[in-house]
């Protein structure tokens, strides 16, 4: 920085600066100012980056079955980072013991028995973003025949940590194709709703409002229940992202319309409309553009209902069907109190979710407040 | 008043109809019916039925009329006896199993609702009033909490606690020896000793969304004109904020119940399944498994109903508090 001139050149300077920025700079910089929002956005983007690739971070596959591994501990507590005065990660391995009297089966610590961690070691085969063979993961053990557990194993010895990440993709993008969806018919229903007024305006709010008041887990299930059951996967995911947005769309309909209205008499809505411009173009190019970061606060705040309904869905076991992981599925493990008292670590699926509900909420929030820069 | 009222409730006419036909649709989507699953599990067992008992079947269930048929025998039952058919599976009337479902569902949501206002008036007033306090930051915290577990995920751990520190299984309304047993003040207390596990569980989510709600509208209203004034002229802080800003910001307060409830019966529904609470849950699941279609349907119903006229409610209690409302 060379210009260390007087402050009041500074200031004008600002002024100017804040006087010729676009709207969406206008937005960043007071986006930038709210820190749980920062680390909102980082994590949301941490979290997509994992549903693009969940097995570059998983450790092994998440569908391979190991009898000998039941049940097996979470090894994150037994993780050490030097060995001998050097920076060589690992954990220690666990051996299966059984009680003598009950034949129960325990998992003991063995230090003698490290299990060296690296990055970027080679593990089980998969496909880079469903297109090159890779068997490149970010970290493992650095022997591809160990096996570690660090979030533990469930009742078939899958390894949970591999399986969160793979549920990360698709409950993460569950929440963005339902609230697309929901986005599609919210701007199509809401505008018109908004643009038109008048008669139309009066059906489509009375429909919005009826959609709202209605309890929307049992009128999910019921639509769920109706898929049936021996559909491929790719069905159902499908269709309940369908059965999300049909209920979904009110909210956001809702949004659209009132911006709609409060921008249609606004000058230069009128001013385009004097200058004959069509009607699609007054939408398209004069009030869209306005109130997009309004849209995009509102979408943001939506995913994390969306995420919260699926893993409720899946959870109830209308939803998502096993072999396909999601979070809702693998909570399902953790639904009988038996389960969960021998194997708390089966919660782990549920702190994800809590992590990037929040996180997309926070998100939202600091999207919101930074929505219209030109207010104050 | 009496006009916004009257007008009011006749909306409710249309609304209950849709919410009826909505209802029945829904439990006509899935493929086949009751006779299609019943023949199935028999054939599950080695038994054959034949063509004309499974036509006898649909015919006497009226499953062989077309859908509208259907639509207006069910809804005049429904209207002019009460019944709401008949349980396929549990081979009775379905209002002989929903209604003491649906009175403790109405129960558990009932006490969630008041312990929600009970707990988020007082802390939205605080986190107002002494704003950006650590107070605050620890309620809003708390809050964006509250709105990020799913109550099903809460129910888990608050089971998870019980038998790994207590020793014991939460999960009921009632202890063995009371769940037959007829009515008593003993029963009653027992019923209060179980009762608090799910109401704090669904309160949790609701107390979050309406403290930044209340906390919202109290920082709009301290700031006005008539706050100074109301300070000037020497009132108490206290009966300052009880006497005005307070009864301003409850306005947006009451109108949560029209959305708070949809929620409550969402929220009561999962964690009815993951307690094992006699409530319409545990029931309405699994007669949708079961493709039980008009004991599913009565429970879709009766919920969206209880709603609407949740809605009803809030409407008019809106009206009351502010004359502005119903001039409209």
């Amino acid at each position: 920085m060379s210009d260390t001139a007087a402050a009041a050149p500074a200031v004008d300077r600002n002024a100017a600066r804040f006087a010729a920025a676009s709207q969406w700079r206008l937005m960043w910089w007071s986006f930038r100012r709210h820190k749980l929002a920062m680390i909102g956005l980082f994590v949301t983007l941490a979290i997509y980056i994992v549903a693009l690739a969940p097995d570059f971070f998983s450790v092994s596959d998440p569908i391979r079955q190991n009898a000998r591994s039941v049940y097996h501990p979470p090894q994150i507590g037994l993780l050490h980072f030097f060995d001998e005065g050097s920076f060589r990660p690992h954990v220690y391995g666990m051996t299966l013991r059984r009680d003598p009297v009950t034949l129960a089966p325990t998992f003991v610590p063995d230090p003698s028995r490290k299990i060296y961690l690296g990055l970027f070691v080679q593990g089980y085969e998969y496909n880079l973003l469903g297109l090159f063979p890779v068997e490149t993961h970010l970290f493992g053990p650095v022997d591809p025949r160990q096996n570690i557990y660090l979030f533990g194993a469930d009742r078939l010895g899958r390894d949970v940590w591999s399986r969160i990440m793979a549920g990360a993709q698709i409950s993460m993008s569950i929440g963005l194709v339902g609230v697309f969806m929901s986005l599609l018919i919210g701007i199509v229903l809401g505008g018109i709703s908004g643009y038109y007024g008048g008669g139309i305006d009066f059906a489509i709010q009375r429909t919005i409002e009826f959609i709202l008041a209605l309890p929307q887990i049992p009128i999910w299930l019921a639509l769920a229940a109706a898929l049936p059951q021996n559909w491929p996967a790719t069905y159902t995911y499908f269709m309940i992202t369908v059965i999300l947005s049909l209920v979904g769309w009110a909210q956001l309909a809702r949004v659209v319309r009132g911006r709609f209205l409060s921008l249609r008499t606004e000058d230069f809505v009128v001013a385009a409309r004097l200058d004959g411009a069509s009607e699609m173009r007054i939408i398209f190019r004069q009030m869209l553009p306005s109130f997009m970061s309004h849209i995009v606060a509102s979408v943001t705040l939506a995913i994390p209902a969306m995420i919260l309904a699926e893993t409720a869905l899946s959870f109830l076991g209308l939803g998502l069907q096993p072999p396909v992981v999601s979070w809702g599925v693998l909570l399902r493990e953790a639904q009988n109190v038996r389960s969960i008292a021998t194997a708390p670590w089966l919660f782990a699926p549920g702190a994800a979710v809590v992590i990037a509900v929040l996180a997309l909420n926070f998100l939202g929030d600091g999207l919101r407040d930074a929505a219209d820069p030109y207010q104050k | 008043m009496l006009g916004f009222i009257v007008k009011r409730l006749m909306w409710m006419i249309p609304s209950l109809f849709v919410v009826s036909f909505l209802a029945f649709v829904l439990i006509q989507l899935p493929p086949g019916d009751y006779v299609t699953t019943y023949i199935a599990t028999l054939a599950a067992s080695n038994e054959i039925v034949d063509q004309t008992a499974a036509a006898d079947l649909r015919a006497r269930f009226g499953l062989d009329q077309p859908f509208i048929v259907q639509y207006a025998m069910w809804v005049t039952g429904i209207v002019t006896r009460g019944d709401f058919g008949l349980s396929f599976e549990w081979q009775q009337p379905v209002s002989g199993l929903i209604w003491e479902r649906m009175a403790f569902t109405l129960l558990v949501t009932g006490s969630t609702l008041l312990l929600t206002w009970a707990l988020a008036f007082p802390i939205g007033v605080y986190s107002a009033v002494r704003q950006y306090s650590i107070g605050d930051y620890f309620f809003t915290f708390l809050g964006f909490l509250g709105l990020a577990i799913p109550s099903f995920l809460l129910a888990l751990v608050m089971m998870y606690i019980a038998v790994v520190e207590f020793g014991q299984e939460v999960g009921g309304l009632f202890s063995d020896r009371f769940v037959n047993a007829p009515w008593s003040w003993a029963k009653v207390e027992d019923l209060l000793k179980h009762l608090w596990v799910p109401v704090v569980i669904l309160a949790t989510n609701g107390t979050a969304s309406l403290i930044r709600i209340m906390r919202a509208n109290m920082l709009d209203e301290l700031h006005r004109p008539y706050v100074t004034t109301a300070r000037a002229k020497g009132l108490s802080e206290f009966r300052l904020l009880v006497k005005y800003p307070c009864r301003l910001a409850i306005n947006p307060f009451i109108s949560t119940i029209g959305w708070l409830l949809p929620n409550l019966i969402s929220g009561a529904l999962i964690v009815g399944v993951v307690l094992s609470l006699p409530t319409a849950g545990p029931l309405l699941l699994q007669a949708l498994m079961a493709q039980d279609m008009y004991l599913a349907g009565a429970f879709i119903l009766l919920m969206c109903g209880l709603t609407l006229i949740g809605t009803l409610i809030s409407d008019i209690l809106l009206a009351l508090v502010d004359p502005r409302i119903r001039l409209e």
